[in-house]
């Protein structure tokens, strides 16, 4: 081997060393994902204009025999007052000297209560109701204190529309 | 090597000899003469009986069993509470793995990793899934921070001080050496549509938690991180992926990350609304307050441990934090407030970490009110309690920072006191 040629392939070889370190810092691996985008399973989340509220419906009559098997045990009887969050009453109590964060009293939107139940109880098992026991469910604890008529059928297009009394009463401290 | 060793070894015990001879005893110590040694009895044990076996995962000394994670859980939903970091039993900022705090909504999923994904969604140009396996092939950073749940320190809020160990009332703070993914790059891969503000995150835990964050955190310095202290995450801390959101509440430091949806609007979840948020005395709420805000405590001498020795001198030491930034100033005070001392940091301070901070006190035996008082590099100055009362009510929960106040008794008896 002459030793130009020499030259050239070593001079070759540290190009070729050069060249493999990355031009990038990273190689794009996401994988597309338009189909499970529109899967059930993904679209858990329930926006206050509903978005993402499946289809069904319940009244508060449904909801009071499912509330006192599946709900009463750790909320207790009336909602309130057991060893999990309380649920009714207290409406207009958060200014007072012992104020009660209910779902009534405090909530601002009756879909994060749908989201809610839906995504997390029964605590020992999620996911096990159905929209309609859902829709139910939150028919019975919002007409609890008359927030609906007791005779209301809630479903995807009036439970959005249900006016919580605490609707105004946050103040967002972010953005500064 | 052994004849050097088997020399010098001579050379000691003939010095050893020597010095004896000299010193004018009697006669020269037996074991200078001897084949047996006398003295091994006066040995410890582990000094003349081969040691354990190794392990294949360590754990601390069986004396450390009191240094642990008190646990605080409702009995009727045992995977519902939360477990406290025993701030009081450690030194030094990072915290151990297996202590860091927990707050879980419906227990520990055990995930198996290949079966998780994360979904990026929204509005975004195009939808992408990321495994474990090429989350691992992008570049990572560490970071070390603290994650505080909102929920730390509620105690305080209540009428009497609660008469509990500094970790077990002030421990839903840790602190780790985080390493991961920027999540800027995967949300740059996913390409951000304009109207993009904010970001659903949801766990893929039994309470499928799921919390709005605000679009410009994540393209700051939020990371998805897959490793804590050097190790995979630990399942109760978010195993295979959480996010780490350096210096703002627990809660939205995700854990068992599965999706993040960007939306124009927060999605007004039930930890967004109904927890989280804090009651003012007017009826009205603060809500999306994210920061936690500068904090210090006092962790030695603290409620559980005793002045021994009157008089004597004692390190004061502590932690302090900010999640706006780094800790410039902690003040101690020995009186109730009325005179400070700046303390010694611990370097390095670090953005959003605890810093260690310590004092050396000479206890007289006197009646004494210890307190420590963080100041930030923002200039925020950590309130008394009676400043953060006046500002908040008593009905906030959340984000309580008042500076700590132990009661040092001329016993030397510690207790948690107000009204300093």
């Amino acid at each position: 081997m002459s030793m130009v040629s020499k030259f050239i392939s070593s001079t070759a070889i540290i190009l070729i060393s050069i060249n493999s370190f990355a031009d990038t810092d990273y190689q794009p691996l996401g994988k597309a994902a338009d189909d499970l985008s529109k899967q059930a399973q993904w679209n858990l989340s329930i926006s206050p204009t509903g978005e993402g509220l499946p289809a069904g419906k319940g009244t508060a009559a449904q909801g009071s025999k499912i509330f006192a098997l599946q709900c009463a045990g750790c909320h207790g009887p009336e909602g309130i007052g057991a060893s999990a969050d309380p649920l009714m009453g207290e409406v207009g109590s958060l200014a007072s000297e012992y104020p009660e964060k209910t779902v009534n009293s405090y909530w601002p939107y009756a879909t994060t209560l749908f989201d809610y139940i839906r995504r997390a109880m029964p605590i020992n098992a999620p996911f096990s109701l159905t929209a309609d026991e859902v829709y139910a469910l939150s028919a019975y604890i919002l007409s609890q204190d008359g927030i609906i008529a007791a005779d209301v059928e809630l479903n995807q297009e009036n439970l959005p529309q249900v006016a919580m009394p605490n609707r105004d009463g946050f103040i967002a401290i972010y953005p500064e | 090597m052994n004849d050097s060793i088997i020399q010098s070894r001579r050379k000691f015990l003939q010095k050893a000899a020597l010095g004896g001879a000299l010193a004018g005893t009697v006669s020269l110590p037996v074991w200078a003469n001897s084949d047996k040694l006398e003295f091994p009895d006066d040995l410890p044990e582990w000094m003349r009986i081969p040691g354990g076996d190794f392990s294949n995962y360590g754990q601390p000394s069986p004396h450390e069993q009191q240094v642990i994670r008190w646990i605080s859980a409702n009995p009727a939903a045992p995977g519902n509470g939360v477990s406290w970091t025993p701030l009081h039993d450690l030194k030094g900022t990072i915290t151990p793995n297996g202590l860091h705090y927990e707050r879980h909504h419906n227990g520990v999923p055990q995930i198996v990793p290949d079966q998780h994904i994360l979904l990026i969604d929204g509005l975004v140009n195009k939808p992408l899934s990321f495994d474990m396996k090429s989350l691992e092939r992008y570049p990572m950073v560490s970071r070390t921070c603290f994650i505080e749940c909102g929920g730390n320190s509620n105690s305080g809020w209540r009428s009497n001080p609660i008469q509990s160990q500094a970790g077990y009332a002030h421990g839903l703070v840790s602190n780790a050496e985080w390493t991961g993914v920027p999540l800027k790059i995967l949300l740059e891969e996913a390409g951000i549509k304009p109207t993009a503000k904010w970001a659903i995150a949801e766990g893929a835990d039994a309470a499928a938690l799921n919390i709005s964050i605000p679009l410009e955190k994540l393209l700051d310095d939020a990371m998805l991180a897959l490793y804590q202290n050097g190790e995979r995450l630990r399942p109760e801390n978010g195993y295979p992926m959480r996010l780490v959101l350096p210096g703002w509440e627990g809660i939205l430091n995700v854990k068992w990350l599965r999706q993040l949806r960007l939306t124009d609007e927060p999605i007004m979840s039930r930890d967004e609304t109904s927890q989280y948020t804090e009651l003012l005395p007017d009826g009205t709420a603060r809500q999306f307050t994210f920061v936690n805000e500068a904090k210090s405590l006092i962790t030695s001498p603290s409620l559980g441990m005793m002045l021994p020795d009157n008089p004597g001198i004692y390190q004061i030491s502590g932690l302090a934090w900010s999640g706006r930034g780094k800790i410039s100033r902690v003040e101690i005070s020995v009186d109730g407030g009325d005179n400070w001392v700046d303390a010694e940091l611990h370097g390095p301070v670090l953005d959003k970490a605890f810093t260690r901070f310590s004092l050396p006190w000479h206890w007289q035996g006197e009646y004494a009110i210890l307190q420590s008082r963080a100041t930030d590099e923002t200039g925020y100055v950590q309130p008394t309690r009676e400043v953060l009362v006046e500002n908040r009510g008593k009905h906030g929960f959340f984000h309580y920072n008042a500076i700590v106040s132990w009661e040092i008794t001329e016993e030397g008896d510690i207790n948690h006191v107000y009204g300093f």
